[in-house]
């Protein structure tokens, strides 16, 4: 899901190369681009193969319709869904769900995660109490929040947040305390104040560490709110699956599931953008997987 | 030197961690814009005395004086360059060069244009947008160098600075080290325990006994001519017989701090 697309080596700006090392770098991307090609190929193989097997045998009645809808179907359910229109409403909703509870989930999870990582004491203090915390199956709190906060958006944020919160945390806390100790000295040496150590070390060291719980935690954001819709709400994918399930219409379910994976994949391009501006300083991998 | 003009004066200075006495009884003076450098057998607590000029570590006895006064809490006159690598990765050549200002207070663009001034005087002049990780490692040195000499500290303190680099870069730093003392005479503070490397560099090359409780063995003057040609001068007399006269007093350390171990 998280493949991203073959990253042009940030080496190749390197000024001053002579000719001789542009041709070697002109056969070099050459033949990666070769490769790409072949990994791409292969991958459309696969899954075009997979799609079509998967066709042919509901048309010649092998697979059972009723249980696995041909793909033809279901895109023809998610087309006629879209051009009807009411699921621009659905999908609405569920992003304003996803981005709110994604919000306020990272902006809690990694001011604690900060305050956490820079005070032992409260660290001490406050981290077995986020284990047990931690350990609470968090699905299972959908039903208190539907109590506490109703069927509207409030109970999806809150669940989704619940979610966001600890793995932004986690992250940030483990960022924070790897802080490589020498380069911390040296910025005390410079005399930075403890704001400017927080801005200028202990934030963009965590960054790695805080981007990559971004990750994990877009899909949990969308999980969390679709979860909450799915099992009581009048709107949102997870109330069109809800529904669809209600009358055993596989098709309208397996559709809900194919726009709810678009929408992931989408903001998951979202934060690798993201990712890319913010780590231009990191060394480019040694090797890209396309 | 006039005693009262020294930069740093450390008299009778001890310094313990728990019951282990790192330096002992440890007396050192360097004048203003002298250029001292310290050898000492490994674990002699060399180190250790930057951190005390510094104002990182209080001595348990003795006292610290810079420029006549008494040294309280962190040493505002001194700049530290650590051995290890310490340049912020994710900052540019140029905005590690100007952290320190940039912490002090001064706006951004007037650090910046200040950096790339000094980014040109260590020879990274093009390079000021690169990350450390698209440098080498002696150009890291530089950027770190030019990091703690914009500061313009009275007393510059260096701990084996460049002693993870090649024989050939090392002598290039050397060259652009002086270069810089040579132009503005701060203090300095060398530690290294390459005996080469501080005939070349240092005014006066002091000597430290093996640790636990090391102290100054010995010191010698180091007469050569400056400026000096940092490729030519290993191999002239002078500089064979100033290496064998600090080595009289060093070998003997180095042995006993062996059998210490």
């Amino acid at each position: 899901m998280s493949s991203s697309k073959p990253q042009t080596l940030a080496l190749a700006s390197s000024a001053g190369s002579t000719t001789s090392d542009e041709a070697i770098e002109a056969r070099r991307r050459g033949a990666a681009s070769a490769y790409r090609t072949k990994v791409r190929l292969t991958r459309l193989a696969l899954v075009g193969g997979f799609f079509l097997a998967w066709e042919a045998g509901a048309r010649a009645g092998l697979i059972d319709p009723f249980f696995f809808p041909s793909p033809s179907a279901i895109l023809g359910r998610i087309a006629q869904w879209f051009a009807e229109g009411d699921i621009w409403g659905d999908l609405g909703i569920t992003l304003l769900e996803t981005v709110l509870s994604f919000l306020l989930g990272v902006t809690g999870g990694t001011a604690l995660g900060l305050w956490l990582g820079l005070s032992r004491f409260a660290a001490d203090v406050i981290q077995p109490i986020i284990k047990v915390f931690n350990a609470i199956p968090r699905v299972l709190l959908a039903p208190i929040f539907v109590i506490w906060f109703g069927l509207g958006l409030a109970s999806k944020v809150a669940l989704g947040m619940t979610i966001v919160i600890f793995i932004a945390f986690f992250n940030t806390y483990q960022g924070v305390r790897e802080v490589n100790p020498v380069v911390l000295a040296n910025a005390r040496l410079l005399r930075a104040s403890k704001l400017s150590l927080l801005r200028h070390v202990y934030i963009p060291s965590a960054m790695s560490w805080i981007l990559s719980s971004l990750r994990v935690s877009v899909g949990m954001a969308v999980m969390g709110a679709v979860v909450a819709e799915y099992l009581g709400s009048s709107m949102g994918l997870g109330h069109i699956i809800a529904q669809a399930e209600g009358v055993m219409d596989a098709t309208g379910v397996f559709a809900g599931i194919v726009v709810l994976s678009v929408f992931v994949v989408l903001l998951d391009l979202a934060v690798d953008r993201l990712e890319k501006r913010l780590l231009v300083w990191r060394p480019a991998p040694s090797h890209d997987d396309a | 030197m006039a005693e009262e003009r020294a930069a740093v004066r450390l008299h009778d200075v001890a310094v313990r961690f728990g019951a282990f006495t790192a330096v002992g009884n440890m007396n050192l003076t360097v004048g203003d814009s002298e250029f001292v450098a310290v050898v000492g057998p490994t674990g002699c607590g060399k180190s250790t005395i930057l951190n005390v000029v510094t104002g990182l570590l209080r001595p348990a006895a003795g006292e610290v004086a810079v420029f006549g006064k008494p040294l309280e809490g962190l040493n505002g006159d001194s700049g530290y360059m650590l051995q290890q690598e310490a340049i912020l990765p994710w900052k540019t050549a140029e905005d590690n060069v100007a952290l320190g200002l940039i912490f002090r207070g001064v706006a951004k663009d007037e650090a910046r244009a200040k950096a790339q001034g000094w980014l040109a005087r260590v020879g990274l002049k093009g390079f000021e947008k690169r990350y450390p990780h698209q440098l080498s490692g002696g150009q890291r040195k530089r950027v770190a160098m030019a990091q703690t000499l914009i500061m313009e500290p009275r007393i510059v303190l260096m701990d084996e600075p460049f002693s993870a680099l090649d024989v050939h870069t090392r002598r290039l730093m050397h060259r652009i080290l002086l270069d810089l003392w040579q132009a503005d005479r701060r203090s300095l503070i060398f530690i290294t325990h390459d005996l080469d490397e501080a005939i070349t560099l240092a005014d006066r090359v002091v000597v430290m006994s093996a640790g636990p409780a090391s102290r100054v063995v010995g010191e010698v003057e180091i007469t050569l001519p400056r400026p000096r040609d940092v490729s030519a001068l290993a191999t002239t007399d002078e500089f064979v017989s100033l290496y064998r006269e600090i080595w009289n007093l060093l070998g003997a350390e180095v042995e006993k701090s062996y059998v210490v171990q």
